[in-house]
């Protein structure tokens, strides 16, 4: 044990001095339209990043490019060291396995009951008995507040519920890294009050990194570490809350406080 | 001056259209091969998923049996019917039977079996798979570490491609049976001369020829509804679009094939 400890200590500062997540110069355009336009971002390990922005500045681009659901351009995206946009197919299999993602509208499967959705990463990638996979999809269910909706089709879930369903589905592999999708779009205040404590409950009790994007300011200061601003495909700022609230960029500002910028309303 | 400048960006326009439908004519090959090739590339490789191929093998093959066994059957009646007037011109009665078989199984049960297969199993497989795409599922299946196309393309386009020849074999011989009832019951054939020129001049290769036609045809009508399904985007409309051509394309494709396939091969 005794003799473990300094090497364990050397593979933590390593870990530590690498970011979990490391965006290099990413571009991204669609028919000409660039929405990327050279994102540069480090996330350390068990960080939560808020990414916000306008509606159209490219969040879900970028997010999805995170996950190499969306082959960039240009540059690139390291997860812990292995470049996930430069990969043999079944390599970047693997480094997917580290993720767990929670679509907008929740993205269960729809021929499939909610049980059977949280079941389906477990059946995929483990050797897990029927009971062992019952007992993870309760202890998934019960870390979102949910019980006794097991086999409900997801047709019946209201909005909350189906995107509280995304992210049992989405830990259900204990994955080290998650995303969340624009958690609380089309929530009311209160039901999106209720899933970010249900996010930073997660992020409490799981060993994991996050990034959420969302263009609600009220849940970004409630989740996040830092918070990033992402305006015309490039980030524009990275900051902690307290430190974000007071940036001087006009456009933040405004931003903050919800108010038209002078050139869109002119 | 005005007229010219009418004239010339009316031919421009013209140009332009062509490009634009050329480009567009590659992008659906470039796909379509896409798509087989990465079939192709998924279907040997772990892990491999039986309870999903037998779910669309019964979906496909058990229950497209009455459509297509009603057609065929159909088909050899009224070929009966329309060979007998024909032949009774010249006294050549006797050789309905074997144009009834020879026919069936070289060409009309192939083609008509898989016709019928790319409206029915073509159009709900664009369907199916559009609706993931726009909802997201297909990109949870991505950021749960599960390759869509080896997960979902796979069995659907393995089962079809199998189970159109055994759903051709009995195509064929309910369709000879149809055009034998005909002839035995209202034309007045001797059933044992009938069942006799029925197999007279007809030959494996012939049987086999059709049979290896309607493995082909499946693979086709199913690449082809995968791909419209996979590509699919612009919501619940993109959906719509993409049964449509996916039916069309389908079809078209399978009867120009048909005349290549016919010519090289057999």
């Amino acid at each position: 044990m005794a003799a473990g400890e300094p090497g364990d200590r050397m593979v933590a500062t390593a870990a530590q001095a690498r970011p979990k997540i490391a965006v290099i110069d990413l571009w991204k355009s669609f028919a000409g339209h660039e929405v990327l336009r050279g994102i540069n971002l480090e996330v350390p390990a068990g960080e939560s990043l808020v990414i916000v922005g306008g509606s159209g500045a490219g969040k879900s681009v970028l997010l999805k490019h995170l996950i190499g659901l969306i082959p960039p351009e240009r540059g690139h995206v390291i997860i812990d060291g292995d470049d996930l946009t430069n990969c043999e197919p079944a390599h970047c299999l693997e480094i997917r396995r580290k993720f767990g993602m929670s679509f907008q509208e929740g993205a269960l499967f729809d021929s499939m009951t909610v049980f059977e959705n949280i079941a389906f990463p477990l059946r995929r990638h483990t050797r897990s008995s029927e009971g062992e996979i019952a007992a993870r999809v309760r202890e998934c269910l019960a870390l979102v507040h949910l019980d006794k909706i097991e086999n409900k089709a997801t047709s019946e879930l209201s909005g909350g519920m189906r995107r509280r369903v995304g992210f049992a589905r989405a830990i259900a592999l204990q994955p080290e890294i998650l995303l969340f999708d624009e958690p609380d779009t089309g929530l009311d205040p209160i039901t999106s009050a209720v899933i970010d404590a249900v996010i930073v409950e997660m992020r409490e009790q799981l060993d994991v990194t996050m990034v959420t994007i969302t263009h609600n300011m009220q849940s970004a200061f409630r989740i996040a570490d830092r918070i990033a601003m992402l305006r015309n495909g490039q980030i524009t700022a990275v900051a902690q809350p307290d430190v974000f609230r007071s940036l001087a960029d006009p456009y933040i500002q405004k931003f903050l406080a919800g108010e038209p910028l002078e050139e869109e309303v002119a | 001056m005005n007229g010219e400048q009418a004239r010339a960006s009316g031919f421009n326009g013209f140009l332009e259209a062509i490009g634009r439908k050329s480009l567009e004519l590659f992008e659906e090959v470039g796909r379509f091969f896409y798509i087989l090739h990465a079939t192709i590339y998924w279907t040997f490789r772990r892990p491999f998923d039986a309870r999903e191929w037998l779910r669309q093998m019964v979906r496909v093959g058990v229950d497209s049996l009455p459509v297509v066994g009603l057609t065929s059957m159909f088909t050899g009646m009224v070929m009966a019917l329309q060979t007998y007037r024909g032949f009774e011109r010249f006294h050549a009665e006797g050789f309905v039977a074997s144009v009834v078989s020879l026919s069936l199984t070289r060409e009309l049960a192939p083609v008509l079996a898989s016709l019928m297969i790319a409206g029915r199993v073509g159009s709900s497989l664009a369907a199916e798979l559009g609706t993931m795409r726009v909802t997201e599922q297909i990109d949870a299946l991505y950021a749960m570490a599960t390759e869509p196309i080896q997960y979902l393309v796979v069995p659907r386009v393995g089962a079809t491609t199998v189970m159109l020849p055994p759903l051709v074999a009995i195509a064929n011989g309910l369709g000879i049976f149809g055009g034998y009832a005909i002839s035995v019951a209202l034309m007045g054939a001797n059933p044992v001369t009938y069942w006799e020129k029925t197999f007279q001049f007809l030959d494996m290769n012939d049987v086999s020829s059709g049979l290896i036609k309607a493995a082909v045809f499946g693979l086709i009508l199913s690449v082809t509804g995968c791909s419209k399904g996979f590509f699919t985007t612009g919501g619940a409309e993109g959906v719509g679009r993409a049964t449509t051509s996916a039916v069309v394309m389908g079809s078209v494709v399978i009867l120009v094939s048909d005349f290549f396939l016919t010519k090289i091969l057999f």
